[in-house]
């Protein structure tokens, strides 16, 4: 990745992570104008509408849930999991790519990573709390959602430590807490840019007091780096373990096509492989919208094509490997369970995540598609879908036919719980866009590094 | 024009990282040790050349991150074992690779809380005032101008001759910092 700076101007590399000329001074006024000084843009105020009217529709869902209950939704038995589980886990895998590229590609020492971090982990944030509301509404008593903490109640009773749904609870409490102080970590230098630079009191009054004074004073530069580091070393094995346990959720139980060891990698890989592609849904636009290409440029979007790429296939041969055990096994509810994937009332949903999510991401070993925005925001926008799929060919296939035909039944989200999903995302679009407004999406101390970083390789 | 007293130090402005840098280390030479640098990025060499290399954090993260897992760990032994003993079919109570998920989680957890919040104690953060910010051009720290303040509490503080010394140092303007 460092060709760029070590060939000095020569680059190999068509791209670079950042176009020449820019200083200091105009790396930080460029991304701190856009919170600062930009006025409140059409564009933004008609996405923010649809956003918000988007998050009214889950609120109307909500309510109407915690006023009738879940029978509202399509859930039965045997299919009791449904929308609720499927979205869970969709939303959770999505926020995984923030803490990969923040903390990951921060220990691999991937420069690119500078200009995406930002907004990738405030994408994991958002997306996290999408998915922290799925289990909790599929509670049935949601207002009882304490009891999964251990906490010393008068009943005398403890949650079940064994059980990979209490460990999920931790699992995405400790990843929700740490990505938020990872977040706001990288943020506290930024926050005191932008209250040097406000005009007006109240903004500086309030960037300020996030800020906590933060002065840039050496002796702090040098405890805050270290800080950095180690949390990206804490984080990346957080990352990795979210979605193993959310896989045992599964994998421990003894449902035909769940129980099983490829999992915990298998699910990593397809959190991977989604998040990159939700990065990339919001990168496209953005860069678009507030003229960002100099700092989030084609080199980025390869990248991150590739990374896509390369966890595409290790799904595939997730999706192959299952296919595989199933015959090798020679259990009869193993097999009939994939033939029940490729040939039983849901096989649509099986062929179309196949097409999502392995055939159409071929498409991007042509070095063409991955360097043009528009063909690489549509197939990054297949994979989310494919990936929803996915989940939801785990999650109803394997229940809807386990082991007696007596027990067999279909299951089908009803309008309520599609209602549900399209108010997540509303949710998640809503934050987005306070998001973009009110806090720098690029990370500008880190772009003043890459400046100084940039201009040494090319004075050598 | 105040008095000493009321003088906190003098603060030199500087347009490149090496310069500031260099700066620290003459002025280390001089014999000045109560300064601080100041950039709006963590230049590599700063701290060095002000004779910080030291942090405690990464000690305060691992005795979190300790105490953390064997918190979370001991909370899963004592539920389960002492408090509400429960017998499934004669298998142990203490079913420890059963407990490892959430000990990871909360090392991990513990970790990460106690590196920030040791991170910003050490740095005497939240601090909203400073006198520092009473320089007007000290916005630019966060910006792209380096800055290097020689406080009134050194031994070897006079504000005549420290003023002459950073100036005589490539700075771009020497400013005295008030209370």
């Amino acid at each position: 990745m460092d060709q760029l700076q070590e060939s000095g101007g020569t680059p190999r590399h068509t791209t670079p992570v950042l176009e020449p000329g820019y200083t200091f001074a105009s790396v930080t006024d460029k991304i701190s104008s856009i919170v600062l000084t930009r006025r409140w843009s059409k564009g933004w105020l008609f996405g923010f509408a649809v956003s918000f009217t988007m998050l009214m529709v889950l609120n109307f869902a909500v309510c109407y849930l915690f006023f009738k209950g879940v029978g509202i939704w399509g859930i039965d038995i045997p299919v009791g999991w449904g929308f609720a589980i499927v979205n869970f886990v969709w939303w959770i895998g999505i926020g995984h790519a923030g803490t990969l590229i923040s903390a990951i590609l921060l220990l691999l020492n991937q420069k690119w990573r500078t200009s995406i971090n930002r907004f990738a982990e405030a994408m994991t944030l958002f997306a996290v709390a999408c998915a922290g509301l799925f289990p909790v509404l599929h509670l049935g008593r949601p207002w009882f959602a304490y009891w999964l903490f251990p906490y010393p109640s008068t009943m005398g009773v403890w949650p079940q430590f064994r059980s990979p749904l209490v460990w999920d609870v931790f699992a995405v409490s400790t990843y929700a807490t740490v990505s938020l102080v990872f977040w706001f970590v990288g943020l506290i230098p930024d926050l005191a840019t932008l209250r040097d630079r406000a005009a007006g009191k109240a903004k500086k009054i309030v960037y300020g007091i996030f800020a906590m004074g933060w002065r840039g004073s050496a002796r702090h530069w040098h405890r805050y780096e270290t800080a950095y580091l180690l949390l990206a070393g804490l984080a990346t094995p957080l990352v990795v373990s979210v979605h193993t346990v959310v896989s045992f959720d599964f994998a421990v139980g003894i449902i035909p096509g769940w129980h099983s060891t490829i999992f915990p990698p298998y699910f990593v890989a397809g959190a991977i492989f989604s998040g990159f592609s939700m990065v990339l849904c919001l990168a496209i636009p953005l860069r678009a919208a507030y003229h960002l290409e100099d700092f989030i440029t084609l080199r980025h979007l390869d990248n991150m094509a590739k990374v896509m790429l390369a966890t595409g296939l290790v799904l595939a041969y997730g999706y192959v490997m299952e296919m595989f055990t199933a015959w090798y096994s020679g259990n009869i509810y193993e097999v009939y369970l994939a033939l029940n994937r490729i040939a039983g009332p849901y096989a649509f949903t099986y062929y179309l995540l196949i097409l999502c999510n392995i055939l159409i991401p071929q498409l991007l070993w042509f070095k063409k598609i991955r360097q043009s925005p528009v063909p690489l925001f549509i197939i990054a926008l297949i994979v989310n879908i494919g990936m929803w799929l996915e989940r939801f060919v785990i999650v109803v296939i394997s229940l809807s036919r386990d082991f007696l035909p007596s027990s067999w039944g279909m299951y089908a989200g009803t309008v309520w719980d599609w209602a549900t999903l399209f108010g997540s995302i509303g949710l998640f679009l809503t934050l987005l866009f306070l998001f973009i407004r009110f806090l720098p999406m690029i990370s500008i101390f880190e772009m003043r590094e890459l400046v100084e970083e940039t201009k040494e390789g090319g004075q050598h | 024009m105040r008095k000493i007293p009321t003088l906190y130090g003098l603060i030199a402005e500087f347009e490149k990282p090496h310069q500031v840098i260099e700066a620290c280390e003459r002025a280390r030479e001089k014999g000045y040790k109560c300064m601080d640098a100041y950039a709006p990025y963590p230049v590599h060499g700063l701290a060095e050349a002000l004779n910080f290399r030291k942090s405690r954090v990464p000690l305060i993260t691992l005795i979190g991150g300790i105490l953390g897992g064997c918190g979370g760990f001991y909370l899963q032994y004592w539920c389960s074992v002492i408090s509400y003993p429960e017998n499934v079919g004669g298998r142990p109570l203490n079913s420890w690779p059963s407990f490892i998920p959430i000990t990871f989680e909360m090392t991990v957890l513990f970790g990460a809380l106690s590196c920030v919040l040791g991170m910003l104690a050490l740095n005497g953060l939240p601090r909203p005032h400073h006198p520092v910010f009473n320089v007007p051009r000290f916005a630019l720290a966060s910006r792209d101008r380096f800055f290097l303040c020689i406080e009134a509490d050194d031994p070897k503080f006079n504000l005549r001759e420290t003023r002459v010394f950073l100036e005589a140092l490539h700075s771009r303007e020497v400013t005295e910092v008030l209370y």
